[in-house]
């Protein structure tokens, strides 16, 4: 008792903060909050521009070979007269996953709401490294300066795919790229350490700076998903940075780390990238997780169903997450013995999986629940990633993946999981957005933007599982050159056009983003009378978030509609003594 | 339309088939826990709405329901790969034995294929080699060498469901078996640069007499 005393009278003398001039607050601001904001923006310019890439790649795919409108300013041999070529086409789809992945998802999803959320969900009053953790976000805006860099170098952008296979990627005179491949892959390493020194942050916050009475087993389950996602960042990055340094070396010092012609072995590149891009696909998806989680029970205003095996499921998917990558890789050329191994390992990692929808499900029955904005999001994610984990099933069993690998398949399946992010993403915005700028977010505004995403997205994701069925491969510039795809024109275009309204669709959301920021209803502290710590701080908190004193935290973060309390909801803060349940 | 089933190309290989049955019990499987999933859902939101005097239950889990689906959903994934095991082992470690050998090599953006010739020998002199026009029999299983002078490439029947990746330096084998005649496109299936969309190469599936036709017209001297 004395050394928490001590611990909140240290913090308590920290509190004090100077006031800080514009420099200090809005630019190099060591405030987990406002860096959380820098991210939040920095992510949503690159969705754009992840998002627009893939419009012109839909446009070439729905119409081959006509000029793409008003695009016809770009100069030969990018594009001509607007019209893409092949090369053009193939960076189109390796900067759209690049950017999407690296610099949309992971700076929002983990960049922003990690460090927004995480001092404040666990009542601290900053990052245990402040100065690391602007460092962080300098660093990764330098990575994305470095990677949109890459579009103005003779020779074009990085061509070989997100996933960079070697030879392919190795070498500059199997793809005519060079500079664009190399700061390609300086960025990657670049981003990489930024987002070293954010899972070093933390990991370090959550595990040494949580407020008195907030055990491990009180944490919100997005606090749970953001730790688990640090940690496996913290042991990947390093993979994929060694990985990235060969490969730079072989293009740019002659070594043959990934050349067979010296020695090399391409499926190296493989192992070492799908060894990190694997646990990669739960560092972009568990944050998600951890978002739908809160918002399901704070709109359901009841308990999380099995809070604990929610942790657990996350826990073991950490730890799975490193042994299912050759999945990946089952007709690479590796052993077929070594793909039944990591069949059998997928089929495992299926299953917390699973856990986690139905206790999703389970937080439901019975509940009082609202559609709100960040609600409908939410359980839209529900949707969208049970049709994607149920779609990997197919490329989990090895034969089935033997006709799908490579397919629109694999696109349609990864994009339910990936893309459906966005949904999770929405999720947290419209949730958080009033804790951030201490405004709310058009409702009205929000479930029509809503809506129309869920719409289009499924019109435009759900087909391609049938394109892929009918054996058309991804990463094609022109299908209309295969026969046996011919037949598939009419879906490519119905496809398309559903993807331009999901783009269109996506304004409304900008609009009432920026229109709220300015204009918004003033938020109260508590506007969706939720539980969490973050909800007891002014919004929008304050520099150092509490006043005099650290929150003490009484119980767990979802205890809605308890009986003999008249409210129905419980913040971690107000002391109650609890009434014993099954399960509890 | 909308029956994913319909678009599975034309089956025309001894294994296809298998694979296409496990496509469809997958299918069947994840749709009927895709429809459980999604109607216990809407189910939900619609039954418990908020409506004004109505509380939540209060309620943190069910441990004996948690184990339950636990326990179903884990059988069900074992259930899947001991399936899909026996299938594996049969398309990729059980090569059926034949005289019918060829060489495929990618390279940007061609198939080049290498037939041994009537001695069955690779490297000799009665070697055939062409680009992009593979010819074999009906009902007769075939030995791919797959490899590749530059960069990955995959080799893809469609219609016979194989694709396999061909990796500059190793060779790998694949084999299929064709059950129908005909002539089929064989795509490349993974990136292999700006000439990857378009590399294509063509499958001919003769009868038997056909196919002595054109050993004939190809190696007259024998």
């Amino acid at each position: 008792m004395t050394e928490s005393a001590g611990v909140q009278a240290a913090h308590g003398a920290h509190a004090h903060h100077e006031e800080l001039g514009f420099v200090r607050t809005y630019v190099f601001s060591t405030d987990h909050k406002m860096i959380g904001r820098q991210f939040l923006f920095l992510g949503l310019f690159m969705l754009v521009i992840g998002g627009l890439l893939a419009m012109m790649m839909r446009w070439q795919l729905g119409w081959p070979e006509t000029p793409v409108p008003g695009m016809r300013w770009v100069p030969e041999p990018y594009m001509f007269e607007g019209i893409i070529p092949p090369q053009t086409y193939n960076s189109l789809f390796t900067m759209h996953a690049t950017i999407m992945i690296f610099f949309a998802v992971m700076p929002i999803m983990i960049g922003c709401f990690g460090n927004f959320l995480i001092p404040l969900m666990i009542g601290a009053r900053d990052m245990a490294f402040p100065v690391l953790n602007m460092l962080s976000f300098w660093t990764g805006m330098v990575g994305g300066v470095v990677m949109l860099a890459g579009f103005f170098v003779p020779g074009g952008h990085a061509a070989s795919g997100w996933t960079a296979y070697a030879p392919l990627s190795a070498s500059a005179i199997y793809t005519g790229v060079d500079w664009g491949q190399n700061l390609w892959n300086i960025s990657l390493i670049i981003v990489g350490a930024s987002s070293l020194m954010g899972s070093i942050n933390y990991i370090t916050t959550i595990i040494n700076m949580r407020a008195p009475g907030m055990t491990w087993f009180r944490l919100p389950l997005v606090i749970w998903s953001l730790f688990i996602t640090a940690i496996l960042l913290l042991l990947a990055l390093p993979v994929l940075t060694a990985a990235l340094a060969m490969l730079l070396a072989d293009r740019m010092l002659g070594t043959h780390f990934f050349l067979p012609a010296g020695g090399g072995e391409p499926l190296l590149w493989q192992h070492l990238f799908w060894y990190f891009g694997h646990p990669e696909v739960y560092v972009l998806v568990l944050p998600a997780m951890g978002v739908t989680s809160d918002v399901l029970s704070t709109f359901s205003r009841k308990p999380i169903f099995g809070y604990r095996a929610m942790a657990m499921s996350m826990i073991s998917i950490g730890f799975l997450s490193w042994i299912v990558w050759g999945h990946h890789m089952f007709l690479s050329g590796m052993n077929p013995a070594l793909g039944t191994a990591f069949m059998m390992s997928t089929m495992v990692i299926a299953v917390p999986s699973a856990i986690k929808t139905f206790n999703w499900l389970g937080t439901l029955w019975g509940g009082s629940i609202r559609l709100t904005t960040p609600m409908l999001n939410a359980l839209a994610f529900v949707a969208i990633f049970v049709i994607g984990g149920l779609s990997g099933v197919f490329m989990a069993s090895t034969p089935v993946d033997i006709f799908i690998h490579d397919t629109y398949f694999i696109v349609a399946h990864f994009h339910y999981v990936v893309a459906g992010i966005v949904f999770g993403l929405f999720a947290a915005v419209y949730y958080w957005f009033p804790k951030m700028f201490g405004r709310m977010m058009n409702e009205t505004l929000g479930k029509i933007h809503f809506v129309l995403t869920f719409i289009f997205f499924n019109a435009t994701f759900f087909p391609m599982h049938f394109l892929g069925a009918g054996g058309h491969m991804r990463r094609i510039w022109n299908p209309m050159q295969y026969e046996f795809l011919q037949h598939f024109q009419p879906m490519n275009q119905f496809i398309s056009v559903s993807a331009f309204i999901l783009g269109v669709s996506q304004i409304l959301f900008l609009v009432n983003f920026f229109w709220s920021l300015f204009a918004g209803k003033k938020a109260e502290v508590n506007p969706w009378h939720a539980n969490t710590l973050e909800w007891a701080a002014p919004s929008p908190p304050p520099h150092g978030n509490w006043g005099e004193h650290l929150p003490v935290v009484h119980h767990g973060p979802y205890e809605y509609s308890v009986p003999g309390v008249e409210e129905d909801y419980l913040p971690q803060t107000t002391p109650h003594a609890l009434p014993v349940t099954a399960g509890h | 339309m909308w029956d994913m089933l319909s678009w599975l190309p034309e089956n025309v290989s001894t294994y296809g088939g298998e694979i296409d049955s496990l496509f469809y019990i997958i299918y069947y499987i994840t749709g009927v826990a895709f429809l459980l999933v999604a109607g216990a859902m809407i189910a939900f939101v619609i039954m418990y709405r908020h409506r004004e005097g109505r509380r939540a239950k209060y309620l943190h889990g069910n441990t004996i329901l948690e184990i339950t689906w636990t326990v179903v959903t884990a059988l069900i994934f074992i259930v899947l790969a001991f399936m899909s095991q026996p299938l594996w082992g049969r398309i990729k470690q059980e090569v059926p034995p034949t005289d019918l050998q060829v060489r495929v090599t990618g390279k940007q953006f061609n198939w080049e294929i290498v037939y041994p010739g009537p001695d069955g020998k690779f490297d000799t002199a009665d070697d055939l080699q062409v680009d992009n026009e593979l010819h074999v029999p009906v009902n007769r299983p075939v030995h791919v060498f797959l490899a590749s002078k530059d960069v990955i490439h995959s080799f893809f029947l469609p219609q016979l469901r194989l694709k396999q990746d061909a990796v500059p330096g190793r060779v790998i084998q694949a084999w299929f078996q064709a059950t129908k005649t005909g002539r089929y496109e064989i795509p490349c299936a993974e990136l292999c640069g700006f000439g990857h969309s378009g590399m294509l190469g063509y499958l001919t599936v003769y009868s038997p007499e056909e196919y002595s036709k054109w050993v004939k017209e190809k190696w007259p001297s024998r």
